[in-house]
């Protein structure tokens, strides 16, 4: 376990700041109620095997005489070093990304499945979406109810949506909930 | 005269009945001479025998001395020939009326009685039947014996009497037998039955009947038992059938049986055969129960809150969508996780801003609701040994949204060392147990669990427990305990491994915190526990609808671990004590009073010196002791070294020895035979001192 250092730290405050925009001051400040001190701490970002945690610094300190060998995860995951070399957001940030996020989706009740599926959202799913997208933002996807349901990319503006087929694809799929089911082995 | 005899008899009578028959057979000489007497004794009593057993006493005084003890006997055994045979009712019933008369004024009635009694038919038979020398005189009885007509017709109804009382007594007898029969319809099989029915595949119907009937006569064994049969075997019979009619192997039925009733061991089968209602627990970081509860309605699923006792339970009794896959299982807002899981959690009761340590976390159904009451304050070490199980704790902590674990993987022995001993507050240890509490989630569970496999878990739950027990911090302000649960029903696996940890650690039971549940077992078998084992708690799918569990709660009282030796032969009495009790007690019994005599010389030694400073001792001793010891314990010289050690630290505190041998003796009867012997020896060795000087 150790600290991000700085190309990395870029490139991932780059790919959260797709989502969550001006936000990401917000994420990187928040106090932590996490660790048994009263006192609220901070968070911090941490690599651990190839993966990235966003973890209170009190659970940091605590965690340091654990091996790291035997260190599995602490805090919250937030993306992952693939073999290339490039950062993936994972599923597991949802939550964080969900609380910040700058663009939405709502999907109707009857296409939330074919997402959590792992397909893409089309302009007949549609339910609701905030102005101002334009292609290639991250896009955080929720449920009619505000349930948090994944992110993706933005393949098309909130404008262009408008006039979109119903079987346009309005936001390419990077990772759903319903992947706890389907590769719990790989995140 | 008859006043007279009367106060005699009184005092004899009740105290002789069994001499009486020896003095009996002794006097036939005499009888010629009373042998009228006596049958008047006879027939005057035998009336009051029958129809009025209690005026006997006041009935016998009548006779002479000899005779009335003769006669005494008589109507003794005649009450019992009486009541069987209907003929002889008859001068029952008219010498009962004829007294009835006279019983106010006994003098009368003896003159009376003794006219009449002359002749008496049942007499003759009754004298016949149990004195046999009495031959001649029944002789003159005999041509007595037609008296009245009276006596004839109150005879004759007498016998219509009794007759119709026979009949209706074998009505009676013969309805009885039916029942009988009835309950008794079944028998244990014959040897060769058995072979037979081991040739084929087993006959369900006739196991599952014969299961029932064995059942129902263990239950009131001695009205219903098969004919011939013992309740051993009654028991194995039952064991066989039910291993294979279930599934069974014969030592987990063995052990079941052992352990409850059989009339609740069915329900317990039985219980283990059908699945558990599914029940969800909500996530309370991410939802409410009642919205959950309304958005699962909508999505067709029927549900209730589980019970009174949780607040985040409910229970799913049927579904039209999987129950573990909708968009908000898969967002976190709940748990699936059995009724029995939420106990532990319940009863180690976290608070916020406290550290908690969850030993074997895998798959995190615990954890989450550790985090969920703590309301992601705080800080859980999340420990799992086995790796492949990594994964699903890691999804499942994520998934809920819960921020403030650690997840590790360690052997939960290991733990005490890499997070420090005394550091957290709570400890949660759901130990690996042997699962035979959930067979009816896995039934793999009745064949392949073994004693070897039971013992092998005991072994580990016993080492768990103490790295929990090490963990926990006593002086922390709002903690400082220790939660033991399984989901097996074994004592060893429960009450026996909480047992070995009071011993070993200076911990106390504590309530559970949960208000149902059936007490843990103080007595099994051959174990005896602490009395403090009635605060753990049971579950029973039979009882509680929820899978079998286990659930104690331990506070730690201080950090101190208990005095390292006793500590040690504490530890192997208890688990040897589990597999023989006797042999082992003996040979461990013989050990410790090898030990004991050496220390003994030693703490004798102590108290003598502990007027002496403390240095000039050390420096004393171990000329001293070499002297003295050179006679007896060569052999023990080893174990000597360490004892002596151990003076030298008792010797600087003055109070510690006799402390030390208080403890030792309370423990069990033996130890305060060894402190005899210890007494004598003391006494022995302080004279031989005294010759030296």
């Amino acid at each position: 376990m150790r600290p991000l250092d700085e190309t990395e730290t870029t490139v991932v405050f780059e790919k959260l700041f797709k989502f969550v925009g001006n936000n990401l001051k917000k994420i990187v400040e928040n106090p932590s109620d996490e660790g048994p001190e009263s006192t609220p701490g901070s968070y911090c970002f941490r690599l651990q095997k190839n993966r990235v945690y966003y973890v209170s610094e009190a659970l940091v300190k605590r965690a340091t005489n654990i091996s790291r060998k035997n260190l599995v995860s602490l805090g919250t995951c937030i993306g992952k070093y693939t073999h290339a070399g490039s950062f993936h957001l994972t599923i597991m940030s949802l939550n964080i990304l969900a609380a910040n996020a700058k663009h939405k989706v709502w999907l109707k009740p009857t296409s939330e499945m074919s997402f959590l599926y792992g397909n893409h959202v089309l302009k007949g799913g549609l339910g609701r979406i905030t102005d101002s997208i334009v292609p290639g933002d991250g896009v955080v996807v929720f449920s009619m109810s505000d349930v948090p349901l994944g992110f993706g990319i933005a393949a098309k503006s909130t404008q262009d949506c408008r006039k979109l087929d119903p079987n346009g694809i309005v936001v390419l799929h990077q990772a759903d909930i319903g992947e706890y089911l389907r590769d719990e082995d790989e995140l | 005269m008859p006043a007279l005899t009367r106060n005699k008899k009184k005092g004899a009578k009740p105290q002789t009945p069994p001499t009486k028959q020896v003095t009996k057979s002794k006097t036939p000489p005499s009888k010629p001479q009373i042998s009228t007497l006596k049958k008047g004794a006879k027939s005057l009593k035998k009336p009051p025998l029958k129809k009025q057993k209690k005026e006997v006493v006041e009935e016998a005084p009548l006779e002479d001395d000899e005779v009335s003890d003769d006669a005494s006997i008589d109507a003794e055994s005649e009450e019992l020939d009486e009541s069987d045979d209907g003929e002889k009712g008859s001068n029952g019933l008219f010498y009962n009326d004829d007294e009835e008369e006279n019983e106010d004024d006994d003098d009368d009635e003896m003159t009376l009685g003794d006219d009449f009694l002359e002749g008496s038919g049942d007499e003759d038979d009754e004298d016949e039947e149990e004195e046999e020398e009495e031959g001649p005189s029944d002789v003159d009885s005999d041509s007595d014996s037609d008296g009245d007509d009276l006596v004839r017709k109150s005879d004759a109804i007498d016998r219509k009497l009794a007759k119709e009382k026979e009949d209706a007594d074998a009505e009676q007898q013969e309805t009885n037998k039916q029942d009988e029969t009835e309950h008794d319809a079944f028998r244990l099989p014959t040897e060769e039955e058995l072979e037979e029915e081991a040739r084929g595949p087993p006959d369900l119907p006739l196991l599952k009947t014969r299961i029932e009937d064995l059942v129902r006569a263990l239950k009131n064994f001695k009205a219903l038992r098969p004919t011939g049969a013992r309740r051993k075997d009654c028991v194995e019979q039952l064991k066989a059938d039910l291993g294979s009619y279930y599934g069974y192997n014969s030592f987990l039925i063995g052990t079941l049986i052992e352990m409850f009733p059989p009339g609740e061991l069915m329900e317990l089968i039985e219980a283990f055969e059908k699945q558990r209602p599914t029940s969800i627990r909500t996530n309370t970081l991410k939802t409410r129960r009642r919205d959950l509860a309304d958005v699962l309605l909508n999505r067709g699923v029927n549900l209730d809150p589980l019970s009174k006792w949780s607040k985040v339970g409910l229970v799913v009794y049927d579904s039209q969508v999987p129950i573990g896959a909708t968009p908000e299982y898969l967002a976190g807002y709940y748990m699936l996780q059995g009724a029995s899981s939420l106990l532990p959690v319940m009863a180690l009761a976290p608070r916020e801003n406290e550290r908690i340590v969850d030993v074997a976390a895998a798959p995190g159904g615990k954890t989450t609701y550790i985090a969920a009451l703590m309301k992601n304050t705080g800080l859980i070490y999340a420990n799992e040994m086995k790796v492949p199980r990594l994964k699903s704790l890691t999804a499942n902590l994520h998934r809920m949204g819960v921020t403030n674990t650690i997840v590790c993987n360690y052997d939960g022995r290991e733990l005490p060392k890499v997070l420090g001993q005394n550091t957290v507050d709570r400890v949660l240890l759901d130990a690996p147990c042997s699962g035979t509490g959930v067979i009816s989630k896995d039934e793999s569970v009745k064949i392949t669990k073994t004693a070897d496999e039971i013992k092998k878990f005991a072994h580990l739950q016993k080492q768990l427990i103490l790295a929990a027990i090490d963990m926990v911090d006593a002086n922390s302000k709002t903690g400082g305990y220790i939660v033991y649960s399984t989901c097996s029903l074994m004592v060893a696996e429960n009450e026996a491994v909480i047992d070995y940890a009071l011993k070993k650690r200076d911990v106390k039971l504590v309530t559970c915190g949960l208000d149902f549940g059936r007490k843990g077992f103080i007595r099994y078998r051959e174990h005896r526990f602490q009395l403090s084992l009635d605060k753990t708690r049971r579950f029973y799918p039979h009882v509680h609808n929820m899978d079998g569990f286990f659930v104690a709660k331990l506070k730690k009282m201080s950090n101190m671990k208990q005095s390292s030796e006793e500590d040690d032969e504490a530890g192997e009495t208890v688990e040897q004590a589990e597999v023989s009790d006797d042999d082992d007690d003996d040979d461990e019994a013989g050990e410790t009073v090898e030990l004991a005599e050496v220390s003994d010389d030693d703490e004798a030694e102590a108290i003598e010196e502990l007027e002496k400073p403390e240095e000039a001792i050390e420096e004393l001793e171990k000329p001293k002791e070499a002297k003295e010891n050179k006679e007896e314990e060569r052999l023990a010289k080893s174990k000597k070294k360490k004892k002596s050690k151990k003076r030298k630290k008792s010797t600087s505190n003055v109070e510690e020895p006799p402390k030390v041998r208080k403890q030792k003796k309370k423990r069990s009867e033996w130890k305060k035979e060894i402190a005899q012997a210890r007494e004598e020896k003391r006494i022995a060795m302080r004279e031989k001192a005294k010759e030296k000087q």
